[in-house]
C-alpha cells in the first residue's frame, strides 16, 4: 500500500488499538479475578485492579483440578494430534502432488469434502466408531451372512471389538482425521519445481528419500506454522474429549476446567476458576511465543 | 562403437505424438548436440534417454544394453538441468555430494570426492555457500559438479546455457567443451541455439517436429544441408533461398528475373526448384542487383540487395568496400557453392553426376 493520508493512518491505528483493548479486556478481568479472594472476586462493583492472592489461587486451582495429571494428558493429546496431523497432511499432500495414479482426483475430492464435515458435525457416528472401531466391519460381516456362516461351520462367533473410549487413541485419532493442513501442504508442494524432483531422481533418491532429504527441510516453516495452529487447536478441544473420556481421571485440562466452573448453589469461587484458566492458557501461549518467528514466515512466504 | 542407440524410439502424449520413431546411433566419447526449434521434441528425447520419461515404442540402448525399463539412476547418465535444479537448502558441498550420499558412500570418502570435483570446477572456495548465494555461472558449475561426481558414462544437458547472459554463455560453452575433453565421457546437449550447436558438437543432430532432419558433423550438416529446414536453421545470417526453374539439359537454372545460372553438374529434375546460397559464398559477377540496406557487423558488412525479378539476397562484403544504398551491383553465384532443394518436399536435390560420384566420397566437385 502506498496510501499517504495522515488521517487514514490515525484512524487505522485508533481502530487497531480499540480492537486490541476489546480483546484484552476479558483476559485482564480473568487475571484480576485470579488475584482476589472469594469476597474480593464477588464484590459489586467489580474490582479492576489486581489483589494479593494470585499464588494462593493458582495453588488451589492446581490442587483442585489435579492439573499435574490433566496437563500430562492434554500435552500428550495436543502433541499427538499435532504430530499425527502434520504427518498425515504431509503424506497425503505428497501423494496428491508428486504421484500420478488413477483414483487421485476422487481421493482429492474426498479429502476436500471432509473440510465440510468437521468433527462436530459427524460427532455421533464418530463416537460410535470410537466405542468400537471395528463396528463397521462387523456390520459388513453380519449383513453378508459371513458371521452366521462361520458360526455354523466352526462354531466360532465373530465379534470384532476395538474400544477406544478413555484411551489416548480415542482422544487423538478422530482429531487427526481431517483435511486441515493437507491443503496448506499441497499448495507448498505445488511450488516445488518439477526439475528438482527430476534432479533427485537422477541422483538416485527414491520418493521417501526425496521427501526426507528435500521436502521436509524445505517445508520447515510450513511445519512450524501448522504445528502452532494445530497445537493450539487441539489443546483447546472440548467437546470431543468430554464425550470420549467417560472416566473423570482420563479428562483433559479443558474438560477439567469446565468442571471447576461453579454451578447451582455451590460456592462461587471464580478466583480459583480464573486462576485455573490462566494456568490452562500458558502452554498454548508459550508455543505461540516460541514459534512466532517461524510461524509468521511460514504463512507469509515460500522460501526461494 | 556407439554409446547410445535409439531404435525406432517413439513418444506419445495421449493421442499426440511428440517423437515419431527416431533411429540414431550416438558415437562413444563424442560431444553430441541435438539442435532444433523450441517444441520439436529435443527435451522429450533427452528425458527418455535419462529415464525421466517413459518410452512409448522402440528401444533405447546405452553401452549396448537395453535401458527402456531401467530406473534413471541405473542408466549411468547424469543430467544438468536448464534451471540447474540445485537443492536450495543444501550447501554447495552437500549438493555435489548428494548423489554419493544416496548411493551410501561413507562420509570421509564422499568429502574427498566432493573436494576433488569442486577443485576441478574452481568451486573450492564456495563449498559452504547455498545456491541462493551464488551467481548464475557458479550455480551452473555446481550443477555440473553434481553431475560429474558419480563419474557417469553419459552427460545429458538440457539447454544448460540458456539462462546465462551472452558473455558468460560463450565462456561456459568453452568450459563445457574443456570438461568434455577431460572427462572423456559421452555428452549429449540439447539446444535451440544453432551457434551453440555448431561450436560445441562433434556430432550434430538437427530435429524438427519430432523427427531427425539430419545428423552428421557440424561441417557436413552446414555445408550439405539435407533439407530447406536445415539450410535455413543453420547459419546466421541464414542461407539465401531463391526460386528458380531447371532448363532443358538440367545444367542451367533460370531465376525469376530471367537470368541464367550455371550448375556444376546436371540435375535429373526439371521444373521448379529452390536455389540456396550462403551469404558468405556470393561473389561478384553478372547478376544485376540493387542494394537495399547495409548492416555493419564490425568485421564485415552484411548487404541486403534485391535481384532483378524481386528476390531478396544477402551477402557479406569487406567493410572497406561496402556498397552504398541504392547502388547497382553485379553478383556471382559460384556453381560449387549452390544448394538445390525440391520446393514442395524441401529435400535436397542431388546432381546426377554427384549421385554417381558419391561412392568416391566426393562431396563437392571442384569448380
Ligand atoms: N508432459 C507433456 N504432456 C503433453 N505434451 C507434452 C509434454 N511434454 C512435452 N509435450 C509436447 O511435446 C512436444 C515436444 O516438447 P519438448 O520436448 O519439450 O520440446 P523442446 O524441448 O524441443 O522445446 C511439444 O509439442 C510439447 O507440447
Ligand atoms: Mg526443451
Amino acid at each position: 500500500m502506498v496510501e499517504r493520508r495522515p488521517w487514514l493512518d490515525v484512524f487505522t491505528h485508533v481502530l487497531l488499538l480499540f480492537s486490541a483493548l476489546a480483546l484484552l479486556l476479558p483476559v485482564w478481568l480473568a487475571f484480576v479475578a485470579a488475584t482476589h479472594d472469594l469476597a474480593g472476586v464477588n464484590r459489586v462493583p467489580i474490582n479492576w485492579l489486581p489483589g494479593p492472592y494470585l499464588l494462593d489461587n493458582l495453588a488451589a486451582a492446581w490442587q483442585r483440578g489435579s492439573f499435574a495429571t490433566r496437563f500430562g494428558t492434554s500435552l500428550i493429546v495436543a502433541v499427538g494430534v499435532t504430530a499425527g496431523k502434520i504427518l498425515l497432511a504431509m503424506l497425503a499432500a505428497f501423494a496428491l502432488v508428486f504421484f500420478q495414479w488413477r483414483a487421485k482426483i476422487v481421493v482429492f475430492w474426498l479429502i476436500f469434502l471432509t473440510l465440510m464435515l468437521p468433527l462436530e458435525v459427524r460427532i455421533v457416528p464418530t463416537y460410535a466408531v470410537a466405542a468400537n472401531a471395528l463396528a463397521p466391519f462387523q456390520a459388513i460381516l453380519d449383513a453378508t451372512g459371513i458371521t452366521t456362516l462361520v458360526a455354523a461351520v466352526s462354531g466360532i462367533e465373530i465379534s470384532l471389538q476395538w474400544q477406544m473410549l478413555n484411551s489416548y487413541a480415542g482422544l487423538i485419532l478422530p482429531l487427526i482425521a481431517t483435511a486441515t493442513g493437507t491443503f496448506l501442504y499441497r499448495q507448498f508442494f505445488l511450488t516445488i519445481p518439477e526439475e528438482l524432483v527430476e534432479a533427485a531422481k537422477m541422483d538416485g533418491a527414491g520418493p521417501l528419500r526425496f521427501l526426507r532429504d528435500v521436502l521436509v527441510p524445505l517445508s520447515r516453516t510450513t511445519i512450524a506454522a501448522l504445528a502452532t495452529i494445530l497445537f493450539v487447536y487441539s489443546w483447546n478441544q472440548y467437546l470431543w474429549p468430554l464425550l470420549v473420556t467417560t472416566e473423570p481421571d482420563r479428562a483433559t485440562v479443558m474438560v477439567e476446567l469446565s468442571r471447576m466452573v461453579p454451578r447451582g448453589d455451590s460456592i462461587p469461587d471464580w478466583n480459583v476458576v480464573m486462576a485455573g484458566a490462566l494456568l490452562v492458557m500458558l502452554p498454548p501461549l508459550a508455543v505461540v511465543i516460541f514459534m512466532q518467528r517461524w510461524f509468521v514466515r511460514g504463512l507469509v512466504q515460500t522460501e526461494k | 562403437m556407439s554409446a547410445i542407440d535409439l531404435i525406432g524410439v517413439r513418444k506419445d502424449y495421449g493421442s499426440q505424438t511428440a517423437i515419431h520413431g527416431i533411429d540414431l546411433a550416438l558415437p562413444e566419447g563424442a560431444f553430441i548436440v541435438i539442435l532444433g526449434p523450441s517444441g520439436c521434441g529435443k527435451s522429450t528425447l533427452l528425458r527418455m534417454v535419462a529415464g525421466l520419461e517413459t518410452i512409448t515404442a522402440g528401444e533405447l540402448r546405452i553401452g549396448g544394453h537395453r535401458m527402456n525399463e531401467r530406473e534413471p539412476k541405473d542408466r549411468g547418465c547424469a543430467m544438468v538441468f536448464q534451471n540447474y535444479a540445485l537443492y536450495p537448502h543444501m550447501t554447495v558441498a552437500e549438493n555435489i555430494g548428494y548423489p554419493l550420499k544416496v548411493a551410501g558412500m561413507r562420509r570421509a570418502e564422499r568429502q574427498a570426492r566432493v573436494a576433488e570435483v569442486a577443485a576441478s570446477l574452481e568451486l573450492g572456495a564456495l563449498l559452504g555457500r547455498r545456491p541462493g548465494e551464488l551467481s548464475g555461472g557458479q550455480r551452473q558449475r555446481v550443477a555440473m559438479g553434481r553431475a560429474m561426481v558419480r563419474q557417469p558414462r553419459v552427460f545429458l544437458y538440457d539447454e544448460p546455457l540458456s539462462n546465462l547472459d551472452a558473455r558468460l554463455r560463450v565462456q561456459m560453452r568453452l568450459e563445457l567443451r574443456r570438461l568434455h575433453e577431460k572427462l572423456g565421457a559421452t555428452s549429449v546437449l540439447v539446444t535451440h541455439d544453432q551457434q551453440e550447436g555448431m561450436t560445441l558438437a562433434d556430432h550434430l543432430v538437427v530435429m524438427k517436429d519430432g523427427r531427425v532432419e539430419q545428423a552428421g558433423t557440424p561441417r557436413e550438416v552446414y555445408s550439405r544441408p539435407a533439407s530447406l529446414f536445415v539450410a535455413g536453421f543453420l547459419g546466421s545470417p541464414s542461407m539465401n533461398l531463391l526460386p528458380a526453374e531447371v532448363l532443358e539439359g538440367g545444367d542451367t537454372l533460370r531465376l525469376a528475373g530471367g537470368h541464367l545460372v550455371r550448375l556444376a553438374e546436371p540435375l535429373a529434375e526439371r521444373g521448379r526448384v529452390t536455389l540456396g546460397i550462403r551469404p558468405e559464398h556470393v561473389t561478384t559477377g553478372g547478376l544485376p542487383a540493387r542494394v537495399e540496406m547495409v548492416e555493419d557487423l564490425g568485421a564485415s558488412v552484411l548487404v541486403h540487395a534485391q535481384l532483378e525479378g524481386g528476390a531478396a539476397i544477402a551477402f557479406h562484403s569487406p567493410a572497406e568496400a561496402a556498397p552504398a544504398r541504392g547502388e547497382e551491383l553485379g553478383l556471382g553465384l559460384p556453381p560449387a557453392r549452390l544448394h538445390l532443394f525440391d520446393p514442395t518436399t524441401g529435400r535436397r536435390l542431388a546432381a546426377v553426376a554427384r549421385a554417381e560420384s558419391a561412392h568416391r566420397g566426393l562431396d563437392f566437385p571442384v569448380a
